[in-house]
């Protein structure tokens, strides 16, 4: 599978499974993780600089922008004149045109504000940004948010961090089938079979944080994704046989006694 | 910082500071111990080109901000 790249807005990726940075122990556990998870895009947040500890390490120094593809994020914002003002603010940081765009709805569910995100996604692609939206797993605003110039869009499996896996398979199936842009699958992947099935319902990338960060052993989880995501990727590509309600005989009947 | 007159009152990222007059921001990035290459410098609500860090001289009540990249994913505030 070497040629099988994903490619979004000219940036091309040798790994279809994605990965966020938080909630680790300390950055070599996040180097570690990356590492072993074979991912080549790390998404990050944007925040204060600690200006009273100038002692504290740098992000950036266990994870190369020469080796990872950083997309930024605009985690923990609840407003399009947030979610703007931080895809600027990591923009002027310089790493990178990318932004994975989140507008939350609420607190609780963390569920993007589709009306909001489509909105911001508008004035940032006005601005020559390459948008990643975080969205809900509804068809309709996937098509508008790559109607208004979106390169790729990423559905929720369920909300951030809750590990219940594909919540709604038929909506994903639904966005992968009419939207012809990649789909990156984010949020929600419990274990490693809910990031195959993922991959096999045709997902392009998954993308993922706590079910790796928040596993018992976060490096072992981060080779398991890795498995999943490109087992389930060449099961997708070789096409499942059709499920059937009564046997079918894998032996001939042909020459029996 | 040197005497009281050549101070200056600024807001750090939230926090009161004192700076010596005529500084930029470049010199507070330094003064600060932090590398201006990968933050974004907003100053009163502007953000900032990089390039232009050593130009931007700060003044009194001035708000600085200064942002880098932290681990995260998909998460809430922190």
């Amino acid at each position: 599978m070497t040629d099988d790249r994903l490619v979004i807005a000219g940036h091309e990726f040798k790994s279809r499974l994605w990965v966020g940075t938080g909630k680790y122990k300390d950055f070599v556990e996040t180097q570690k993780a990356i590492e072993a998870s074979g991912a080549d895009v790390v998404t990050v947040a944007v925040r204060r600089v600690n200006i009273t500890d100038r002692s504290r390490d740098n992000l950036l120094d266990y994870i190369d922008p020469k080796k990872y593809t950083i997309l930024p994020n605009t985690a923990g914002c609840y407003t399009v004149e947030d979610a703007v003002r931080y895809s600027r603010l990591a923009r002027a940081a310089g790493v990178s045109d990318l932004v994975k765009l989140e507008v939350l709805g609420d607190e609780r569910t963390l569920f993007p504000d589709t009306a909001g995100l489509i909105e911001a996604a508008k004035i940032l692609i006005k601005e020559g940004f390459i948008v990643l939206p975080y969205t809900n797993d509804d068809p309709i605003v996937a098509k508008k948010l790559v109607d208004i110039g979106c390169p790729a869009v990423m559905p929720l499996a369920a909300p951030i961090g809750s590990g219940l896996g594909i919540r709604n398979p038929y909506n994903l199936k639904i966005i992968m089938e009419t939207v012809k842009v990649p789909i990156i699958v984010d949020a929600g992947v419990g274990t490693a079979s809910d990031a195959a099935l993922a991959m096999e319902y045709g997902a392009d990338a998954v993308l993922m944080n706590t079910a790796i960060a928040g596993a018992q052993d976060p490096l072992a989880m981060a080779e398991a994704m890795k498995h999943a995501v490109h087992a389930g990727r060449l099961a997708y590509k070789a096409g499942r046989i059709p499920r059937k309600l009564y046997a079918t005989a894998s032996s001939p009947i042909e020459g029996m006694l | 910082m040197t005497d009281v007159e050549d101070a200056i009152h600024i807001h750090v990222n939230g926090q009161a500071r004192t700076w010596r007059s005529g500084a930029t921001v470049a010199d507070l990035l330094q003064d600060l111990d932090i590398r201006t290459e990968r933050v974004a410098v907003e100053l009163n609500l502007e953000i900032l080109d990089q390039a232009t860090f050593d130009q931007r001289q700060l003044s009194n009540g001035d708000r600085v901000e200064i942002l880098g990249f932290i681990g995260g994913g998909t998460a809430a505030k922190d």
